[in-house]
This record gives structure tokens, C-alpha cells and sequence, in this order.
């Protein structure tokens, strides 16, 4: 009886990893979403870093095109300058953040506007939201956590595989096939007045226009003036905004992996010291030499 | 914790103190003397991992509230400016967001560690029972800790849970306001949940006490099943015990660790790193990865009352293990088809918690309802048949019989 009730629930235990099929039936007018392509990020794996110049990049799109539409909240002036970031000295942060107007109150308490300082935060593009959702039929989202607010589905079995490949950019590769992902709609896709078709966007139909067109934003390091190229460096700017110590997250937890894999050790063999004397009749019973075990 | 204390202070101080609190002697018999059955194995380092854990999520959740701010306008940025701003607040924080996955991994483990051996027989009934009781309050405590981040997971699962007892017929919706001190999940909500969830923890410690009390009076369990019938049979708690916890901890912290520094995201969802607005709700209302199985099991029925009472009844039913397993063998070494069925149990439970995180719909519903049926038929119906008609293995004599070879 027990084998019957093993094989029967075995099964229905494997059938579950050809559930999706069955679940994603019906609904054939919605073309289906591929998966973002997923790109070799320098800030990848254990030992991943930023890239410097890519940040710069990835910030110079968010500044002149970007921040049009999209706050930052979260992100100051100052931080342009931290380790492990966009690498900028305080002298520039300086001088970039005196570019900006920031809205402040005078000493007569009447509204007013300074130039930024590097403790200021980058201001929004709209008063509020009801503002932004009035210029742009939906309020465009803050860009402080985006790269981490974004994600598409792995599935099963890749789901598990990840948390051993260490594969944290959803994000990142999301962001950068939407960029990428604008076309006109497939015949008989109806689209919405003033909204997009996206490839990458859940159900296709989004409120941003295209951003990026090639050759829009100027590069001087020589990188390639391609929306593609724009995509990555802005999607890696926007990785960094939303994880800034990301680095030194990584640069730590190789310190505290040597250490915890050397204390387990030392552990381990503490604990065959100890454990030593009650399992040497077990061990001399399967063959080992004692002597050759003593510590 | 029983019998007179063997301990002996060697120094004037601690004798002093001894006559007054014997806190030495309670020590010395709880963790250095007291004896524990030499043929522990792996399984039974989880009592000190999930201790271990405990410590770290209160001392890393003090400090972390020294800069949260329980506001539904504040509560999302001061967790940023936690991880941005406040020292090595990043670090604090993946601890302590990973940590109750942590915590809930071990949890799990020494759960089905305790019912692989039947660790909840007499004379162990209250032990597990104090367990159920920690485990429940972990559940609270942790779901309390998720929406405290006020991302719209945060919101709605809060929404979503709360919502639970408005099933309860004629006062349902009087519970639910009183919950949440509003017409909707808001600021009285946010601000109640950040104090029981610094509150819950130390009450979760003071059960932890009694849970380790219960077991100090009973003694462990063993993968044997046997209790322990001479001095040969056990180790002193110190050194054995300690050094091989000890290393346990060391090793659980090494996959800790992959997940704080290499993974902090993995088991977190990205819907949470949205601002909380009650305006939209998002596609998909998942809760966190360790409620999985019971969400499935809540969703598997279409009845919401039902629904409600077998999600509930899925975590209560443990509480009645020790009655509704009849077999007086405990460990399942020793029970062949016990260990058959609770394997299938596992799966089950695995199972559920794959499709808890699937929308409810064709296939999934349908095998979703096929393991909570043997979810739920293992305790009835399984458990209390087998004690009957299970022929179980013959145990040995003595702990050290099983372990040491068979002289020659």
C-alpha cells in the first residue's frame, strides 16, 4: 500500500514542475514576455565591483534625460563621491551640485532657491506626484530602489540554481532590455492612446515613451553611442543607486567567509579531539588504525 | 535543572554568591554537567543554532531600531537611510532580514528532526508543546518584522493576513478594525506591529526557557528512541555538546553569511523595495518564503471560513502530535512505514510551499488540495493507524548497544 501512495504522490510531486504549461494556457492575444537577456555585469558574483566609468556614464544619461521625468529621492550630491561609487571628488560633487537649484526657505521664513551643496538631495522633476501623474498620465517612478523595485520570474527549476550561482541582477537585466525593448505593436495588439509597446513590459503597455535614441547622449570616454550601450550603463547606474554599498558588502563577506571556514575548521577538528576517546571503538571496528587518528 | 547540584565553587566570590542565588549551580547542571545521549547526531545541533539565531536577531534588532521610524510616511525612507547612511546599517539590516529566514530554515529542521524520532512522546509532550507555542510566536513576530519595511508587500500582506479574521462569522469585521485601529491598514497598524514586534521576541526568549527547562527535566531524545539506561549511555553536556554545537553554528553561519553578502536579496521579494501604496495593488500578493505552505494550504480551499480553519488547524494540529501518534516506538528507525509516510509528508510540505507561491489557478489548485489532504491525513488518519498496525524493527538494549560495534 505504502509503494502505491509513494508512486502517487511522487508523481504528483514531479507533475508540479510541468504546472506552468498548463497554468499559462488561454489569453493568446497578449503576446508572451521573454525573459530579459541577462548581461555580464562587472558587479556580478562574489568578487563584483563597480565600474567606474560605466557609473559615470549610467549617471550622465540620468541627468540629462532621465531625470527629466524621474526623481531620486534617496540619493544625495555627496554620495557621487563615495568609495566603491562613481569615484567623483569632493571638488566636483561640489561644483555639480552648485548647477542645481534647490528650493529652501530664507531667514525671513519666504520661500526661495539656492544653489545645491553636496549634502543636498537631487531634487524631483515634479512639486509631487499628483503633478507628475498630471504631465505624464501615471506618476513616473522614483529611481532611489528601482533596480531592485524590478524583477521578472526565474521559474522553476532556475529559481534554485540562483541562490548558488549568486545571480542578484533582475534588475539590472530587466532594466536593460526594457530600455531596449520599444517596437510598434504586433497586427492586432490594440494599444492604448498615448502609451507604448514594450516586448519586456508585463502585458506590453507602457506609459514611457522610448528614452534613448542612438547618438542622444554624448559620450567621452568613447564607449559606444547605442541605446544598447545606454541601456547597460544607465541599468548599472541605477544598480548602484539602488545598492550603493554594494562593494563593500562584498569585500566584507570575503573577510568573513575566510574567517567562519577557518573557525569551522579549527572546530572541526576540536570537536574529533573531544569527541576522540568514545568513537575510538567505532573507528578501530571499521578498520582505522588508531594510532594514525590520534591528533 | 534537576537533582542537587553538583557543582562546587573554587572561588570565595562565587561560593559567596552561591549561598545566596545558586545561578552557578542552575549553569554548571544546565550546560556543563548535564547529561546528554552520546549518540546525538547533526540533526540535534538545531536547539543551539536556533538559540544562537535568537541572540543575533534581538542585538541586531535593538540596534536597528534605534533608527526606524514607525511612520507611514517615514517608516520606507528610514529604512533606506538605514541602509545608506547609518554604519555598517546595511550589514545590520541583512543580517536581520535573512536572519528570520535563517531562523525559520533551523526552525524547520528541528521541527521535522523532532517527529522523524518522535521527540514529542512521553514524557516530552509539554516540551514540544512549548515548541508549538515558540513556533507560533515566531510566525507573529516574523510577519510583524516584514510589514514593519512599509514596502507594498509589507502593506498588502498585512492587508491580506489581517483580512483573515474577517471570516470569523458576525464579528469578523469588528476584529479586523479592532486590529488594525482603523477602517484600513494605517499608521495605528504600523505603529502597534513596531511595538509587538520589539515586544515578541522576548517573550518568544522567556518560552525558550521553559522549552529548554522541559527539556533538561526530561532529557533529549536520541536518534534511538530510548532513554538512557546507564552513565555509558551519555556524555557530560560540556565539552561534547558544547564543542560539537559549537562547530554546528559555525558551519550554519557559513551559509548565513552567503546569504547577507552574496544573496541578501534571494528570498525577499522585489515588490517590497516599492513605497507602500494603498492605491495599487500589485499583481501578486506573496507572502514570505517560510508562510508558503500555509498559504497554499488557506488558498487550496474555496470556502474562506474553511480556508481560515484549515490554515489554522494545519499549525494547531501539531500541538496534538503527541496523542494522535498511538505508536509507542518513537524514533523512525525503527518504524518502516512511518519513515515511509513521513518522507511523503516532507514532500508534501515542500510541495505546498512551491505552490503557495503560485497563482491560484488549473493544476496548482488541484495538487495544492492533494497535499493539504495528506497533509492533513497524515496526523489522522495515517499517525493514529500505524501505532496499530505498523510491525515495528526490534530496538536495541541500550543507546550504547546501537552505537558501538557488536563484540566480537
Amino acid at each position: 500500500m505504502t509503494r502505491t501512495i509513494t508512486a502517487l504522490l511522487l508523481a504528483a510531486a514531479l507533475s508540479v514542475a510541468a504546472l506552468p504549461a498548463l497554468a499559462q494556457e488561454g489569453n493568446s492575444s497578449v503576446p508572451p514576455t521573454p525573459p530579459p537577456p541577462q548581461q555580464s555585469w562587472s558587479f556580478a558574483g562574489p568578487f563584483g565591483t563597480y565600474n567606474q566609468a560605466q557609473l559615470q556614464r549610467g549617471f550622465k544619461i540620468f541627468k540629462e534625460v532621465c531625470a527629466n521625468c524621474h526623481s531620486m529621492d534617496y540619493v544625495a550630491f555627496r554620495n557621487l563621491a563615495d568609495p566603491g561609487g562613481l569615484g567623483y571628488s569632493d571638488a566636483q560633487v561640489e561644483a555639480l551640485a552648485a548647477t542645481y537649484r534647490i528650493k529652501d526657505i530664507d531667514e525671513q521664513g519666504n520661500p526661495t532657491e539656492r544653489s545645491g551643496r553636496p549634502a543636498d538631495y537631487f531634487p524631483a522633476p515634479f512639486p509631487n506626484e499628483l503633478a507628475a501623474k498630471a504631465t505624464h498620465g501615471v506618476a513616473p517612478p522614483d529611481m532611489s530602489t528601482l533596480a531592485k523595485a524590478r524583477t521578472y520570474s526565474r521559474g522553476f527549476p532556475w529559481f534554485i540554481f540562483d541562490a548558488f550561482t549568486a545571480y542578484q541582477e533582475q534588475g539590472p537585466d530587466y532594466i536593460a532590455a526594457l530600455i531596449n525593448g520599444f517596437s510598434d505593436p504586433p497586427s492586432g495588439f490594440k494599444l492604448p492612446e498615448g502609451r507604448y509597446y514594450n516586448k519586456y513590459f508585463p502585458g506590453h503597455v507602457i506609459a514611457m515613451p522610448p528614452p534613448l535614441q542612438d547618438g542622444q547622449v554624448t559620450y567621452d570616454d568613447g564607449a559606444p553611442q547605442t541605446v544598447e550601450q545606454y541601456g547597460k550603463d544607465v541599468a548599472a547606474f541605477l544598480m548602484w543607486v539602488a545598492e550603493p554599498k554594494l562593494v563593500q558588502r562584498h569585500r566584507t563577506g570575503f573577510q568573513v567567509m575566510i574567517f567562519l571556514i577557518v573557525l569551522s575548521g579549527l572546530l572541526y577538528f576540536t570537536k574529533k579531539k573531544v569527541w576522540h576517546e568514545l568513537e575510538a571503538p567505532r573507528e578501530a571496528a571499521h578498520g582505522q588504525d588508531l594510532a594514525k587518528t590520534t591528533i | 535543572m534537576s537533582g542537587h547540584s553538583t557543582y562546587q565553587p573554587q572561588n570565595g566570590i562565587l561560593r559567596w554568591l552561591e549561598t545566596r542565588l545558586p545561578i552557578g549551580g542552575l549553569a554548571h547542571s544546565s550546560f556543563i554537567a548535564y547529561p546528554t545521549p552520546r549518540n546525538l547526531n547533526y540533526w540535534w545541533t538545531f536547539g543551539g543554532i536556533l538559540s544562537f539565531m535568537l541572540g543575533v536577531q534581538i542585538i541586531t534588532g535593538v540596534v536597528l531600531a534605534m533608527h526606524y521610524q514607525a511612520h507611514v510616511d517615514l517608516a520606507f525612507r528610514s529604512v533606506e537611510f538605514i541602509m545608506r547612511d547609518v554604519n555598517y546599517g546595511w550589514l545590520l539590516r541583512y543580517i536581520h532580514a535573512n536572519g528570520a529566514s535563517m531562523f525559520f530554515l533551523a526552525v524547520y529542521i528541528h521541527m521535522f528532526r523532532g517527529i522523524y524520532y518522535g521527540s514529542y512522546k512521553a514524557p516530552r509532550e509539554v516540551l514540544w508543546i512549548l515548541g508549538v507555542i515558540i513556533y507560533l510566536l515566531m510566525m507573529a513576530t516574523g510577519f510583524m518584522g516584514y510589514v514593519l519595511v512599509w514596502g507594498q508587500m509589507s502593506f498588502w500582506a498585512a492587508t491580506v493576513i489581517t483580512n483573515l479574521f474577517s471570516a470569523i462569522p458576525g464579528v469578523g469585521e469588528t476584529i479586523v478594525t479592532w486590529l488594525w485601529g482603523g477602517y484600513a491598514v494605517g499608521q495605528p497598524t504600523l505603529n502597534r506591529f513596531f511595538s509587538l514586534h520589539y515586544l515578541l521576541p522576548f517573550v518568544i526568549a522567556g518560552v525558550v526557557v521553559l522549552h529548554v527547562w522541559a527539556l533538561h527535566v526530561a532529557g533529549q531524545n536520541n536518534p534511538a528512541g530510548i532513554e538512557p539506561k546507564s552513565d555509558k549511555d551519555t556524555v557530560p553536556f560540556t565539552p561534547y555538546a558544547t564543542v560539537k554545537d559549537s562547530f554546528a553554528i559555525a558551519v550554519f553561519c557559513i551559509l548565513f553569511a552567503w546569504f547577507i553578502f552574496y544573496i541578501p536579496g534571494y528570498l525577499g521579494h522585489a515588490d517590497n523595495f516599492i513605497p507602500a501604496n494603498p492605491a495599487q495593488t500589485p499583481a501578486e500578493i506573496v507572502p514570505e518564503w517560510y508562510y508558503l505552505p500555509f498559504y497554499a494550504i488557506l488558498r487550496s480551499i474555496p470556502n474562506k471560513l474553511l480556508g481560515v480553519i484549515a490554515l489554522f488547524g494545519s499549525i494547531l494540529i501539531l500541538a496534538f502530535l503527541p496523542w494522535l501518534d498511538t505508536s509507542r516506538v518513537r524514533s523512525a528507525r525503527y518504524r518502516p512505514m512511518f519513515k515511509q509516510f513521513f518522507w511523503l509528508w516532507v514532500i508534501a510540505c515542500i510541495g505546498l510551499g512551491y505552490l503557495g507561491s503560485k497563482p491560484p489557478e488549473g493544476a496548482y489548485v488541484l495538487i495544492s488540495r492533494i497535499f493539504t489532504a495528506y497533509y492533513f491525513g497524515f496526523f489522522i488518519i495515517v499517525l493514529p493507524l500505524l501505532g496499530i498496525f505498523e510491525k515495528s524493527k526490534p530496538l536495541p538494549n541500550s543507546i550504547s548497544d546501537s552505537v558501538l560495534p557488536a563484540k566480537a
